[in-house]
């Protein structure tokens, strides 16, 4: 029989952790203005009231991307970070909604901040957690010595079919993340691990305009599944309890999924409240666990532990372990909030939404 | 003359969890069953078996099941085929299986029931069900199976003045039934209030009005008496009546759509086979494909004058005071409907009862059991009456 010590061994060999130690030392979200009530879409299906899976949801405005609204929370970054940006070596966007299928958004976005050219840039791709990855990507280029900061973006502006469930919550919105040494970190990143299979649950095939999804079994086998198994083995190997955790994150599709997948894992409704942000904008799909994060950081005090965990269709989680270090006090301030952004809100009704979405075709 | 035809004995029972079985295949659940049913009545080798699947060919990519299942199910070289009557297809298999035994051509045959529901979207398996329509005349004009029962259903609320509420206690018994039955894909129970505020699905059904669709493979092993093995742990049930009915295809060219005429007829012959009359049946499991099935089922057995079945579940708790319980073990609407399988789920769950294996669900001293599986609005009825076979 195998003994809870000999679990925590098995677990721990499967942590991705970097020889140096590494963190956070700046962080930044964006929010485009625009709010589309989930009412409103319900009004023009003919659905009820009843059960809809957010309140609102972000809309990026006729002039925003992928890329514009990755230099907006990237600059935030580098305000919190208090760096050159040509000490950068990586700007990864992680997105599902980049605006070419060929040509880098990263390549754009370190331009428009001053960090080209001696940069890695390559886009990174992976349904919602896309941005997680580039995150563990600039853990092992900065935990390897082989650059001193990287910046790693999770940004969507989220394809949802008309009339389709995802309407209602596919968002747009995201955050950006500069990883660097842990002595200069606001928080430290103390492990990640990652948990992947080939699980059929949403796609987008080159050339399709809307993703397609396989309804009820993107629930069970795929977010839960996928979720719970990252977590469980992540606290296994760290042999930290749900308590432990001042609060925690995970991917946000919807209102209900992250609190149900809290709840089985024995996280409170208080641990998730401070990153719980998809019924006020949505699923901002490669942005949505992080954008939770960047949430929790403005509030977060030194010694705080956060648990983050992604979710990406295909299917896999990112697990990370934060604690967050005593930078944080003088950082939080230095750029706007991502509360800045929910609460700066114009509200739009279903006809404008298709105008700034590009669904009404004029040629 | 004195019948002469050898007496079909159900010596074994199998069946798989309902639900949506996404780790689980066409195969894997047949062949459960199967191997379930054969361990149940001590290894008995049927040389036949009849597979009830209304959705294969197009919804799992795979017809010729006989072939399949035999092989898979380590019964190589068996007689094996499909039996398709859509949603009664689980019945039809059935009733083959019990023909083969009484004509004498066979001694042992198994009857298994699968269906692999949940592998397409909710919108392929509507387009897929239209085709159990007539293609030409229903289909055709948009109809699908369940929309076509809420007109029916909006036709009967006419007539007779329903009250909307009183339906709720069909799927409000079915559930609490299914509490009791761990094979069953909802075993919760269903408030009065829940379903009042459920959202509308095909006016006038709401969400739990209409059975879930769902995945699910049941078998039962039918042998003529003296080929059974003696020392079973269990009793034997004994297939007393069986038959199966057509009605006028298309529902618009029926007299009386609002009668399940095949039900009736099929009920009245099974019944006259088996020497009893359907009041003396101590339970009903019904095909509560939807609100109106139920109803209309317990109409045409003559449970109740036209017109008045929605009636009989008015009250709940009038329930446990009827003389017929009805979907013992949780019906279409909370066993869930594994449409092909249906049919087989019917005949495992009459057994668990005649054998008093039932649990908490269990019809205190069950003797005589009525079970009916139907196509779309009651094209195709089969009843079969299956009675515990005494030492």
């Amino acid at each position: 029989m195998i003994n809870e010590h000999e679990h925590q061994h098995e677990a721990e060999s499967l942590l991705l952790q970097p020889q140096r130690p590494v963190g956070i030392i700046g962080y930044g979200a964006y929010v485009p203005r625009y709010r589309l009530p989930a009412k409103e879409i319900a009004r023009i299906w003919g659905a009820g009231d009843e059960g809809l899976p957010v309140i609102e949801k972000a809309v990026a405005g006729l002039d925003e991307d992928v890329i514009t609204m990755s230099i907006e929370a990237a600059r935030n970054a580098l305000k919190r970070a208090g760096i050159d940006p040509r000490e950068l070596r990586a700007v990864w966007v992680g997105s599902e909604s980049h605006p070419y299928a060929v040509k880098p958004s990263g390549t754009v976005v370190a331009e428009a901040i001053g960090a080209s050219p001696h940069i890695q840039a390559g886009d990174w791709e992976f349904a919602c957690k896309a941005g997680t990855e580039a995150i563990v990507a600039g853990i092992g280029l900065v935990g390897s010595g082989m650059g001193k900061y990287a910046l790693a973006i999770g940004m969507d502006t989220a394809q949802g079919k008309p009339g389709d469930a995802l309407e209602y919550t596919a968002s747009s919105g995201g955050a950006a993340y500069i990883i660097g040494p842990a002595e200069e970190a606001l928080a430290t990143i103390e492990a990640t691990y990652s948990y992947v299979t080939d699980t059929p649950d949403f796609w987008r095939r080159e050339h399709a305009v809307y993703p397609e999804h396989g309804q009820r079994f993107t629930g069970e086998p795929a977010y839960f599944q996928h979720i719970t198994s990252a977590a469980r083995t992540m606290l296994t190997a760290t042999g930290l309890k749900p308590a432990d955790f001042t609060y925690a994150v995970f991917h946000q599709p919807n209102t209900k999924f992250p609190q149900r997948v809290a709840k089985e894992l024995g996280f409170t409704p208080e641990q998730i409240k401070a990153g719980l942000l998809t019924p006020m904008i949505g699923n901002t799909y490669s942005g949505s666990a992080l954008i939770g994060l960047s949430a929790i950081l403005d509030v977060a005090k030194p010694g705080d532990l956060i648990l983050m965990t992604s979710y990406g269709s295909g299917a896999g989680s990112d697990v990370f372990v934060i604690r967050v270090q005593e930078p944080i006090r003088e950082r939080q301030g230095k750029a706007l909030s991502t509360q800045d952004y929910i609460t700066r809100r114009t509200e739009i009704d279903y006809a404008t939404y298709v105008r700034f979405r590009g669904e009404i075709t004029v040629k | 003359m004195a019948d002469t035809k050898p007496e079909v004995y159900i010596a074994g029972i199998g069946q798989t969890n309902v639900g949506e079985l996404w780790s689980l295949s066409l195969r894997d659940l047949g062949v459960q069953a199967i191997r379930a049913a054969i361990k149940d009545a001590g290894g008995l080798q049927p040389q036949a078996i009849f597979v009830g699947n209304m959705l294969a060919a197009s919804a799992s990519h795979q017809a010729n099941l006989g072939a399949l299942l035999c092989e898979w199910a380590g019964l190589k070289g068996a007689e094996g085929t499909t039996a398709e009557a859509a949603d009664a297809s689980g019945g039809a298999a059935l009733r083959m299986a019990y023909t083969a035994i009484r004509s004498g051509m066979v001694d042992v045959a198994l009857v298994v029931g699968v269906e692999k529901a949940t592998d397409v979207l909710d919108s392929d398996i509507d387009s897929l069900s239209v085709r159990t329509l007539d293609s030409d005349y229903e289909a055709a004009e948009g109809l699908t199976p369940i929309g076509q029962s809420a007109l029916l259903m909006q036709r009967y609320i006419y007539e007779n003045q329903v009250e909307r509420e009183a339906l709720a206690a069909f799927p409000m018994l079915a559930h609490a039934n299914a509490v009791n039955n761990p094979h069953a894909m909802y075993r919760k129970p269903l408030a009065l209030e829940t379903y009042l505020k459920a959202g509308m699905l095909a006016e006038p059904f709401n969400l739990y009005d209409i059975a879930p669709l769902a995945d699910g493979a049941a078998a039962v092993l039918l042998a003529r008496r003296e080929v059974v093995p003696q020392n079973l742990n269990h009793p034997l049930v004994r297939i007393a009546g069986s038959s199966l009915v057509t009605d006028r295809f298309a529902l618009h060219d029926r007299s009386d759509p609002l009668f399940f005429e095949a039900a009736a007829v099929s009920v009245q012959r099974a019944c006259q086979q088996a020497g009893i009359t359907p009041a003396q049946a101590d339970f009903f499991e019904y095909a509560d494909i939807t609100t109106l099935h139920a109803v209309l089922s317990l109409e045409a057995a003559g449970f109740t004058p036209r017109g008045h079945g929605w009636r009989l579940a008015f009250d709940h708790a009038r329930w446990q005071k009827q003389p017929l319980p009805v979907a013992t073990l949780g019906g279409h609407k909370a066993r869930g409907n594994p449409l092909g399988a249906a049919g087989v789920y019917q005949a495992v769950e009459a057994c668990l009862q005649l054998r008093g294996e039932a649990g908490a669900s269990q019809v205190l001293q069950a003797r005589i059991g009525m079970i009916q599986a139907l196509a779309g609005t009651g094209s195709t009825a089969v009843t079969h009456i299956l009675v515990r076979a005494e030492e």
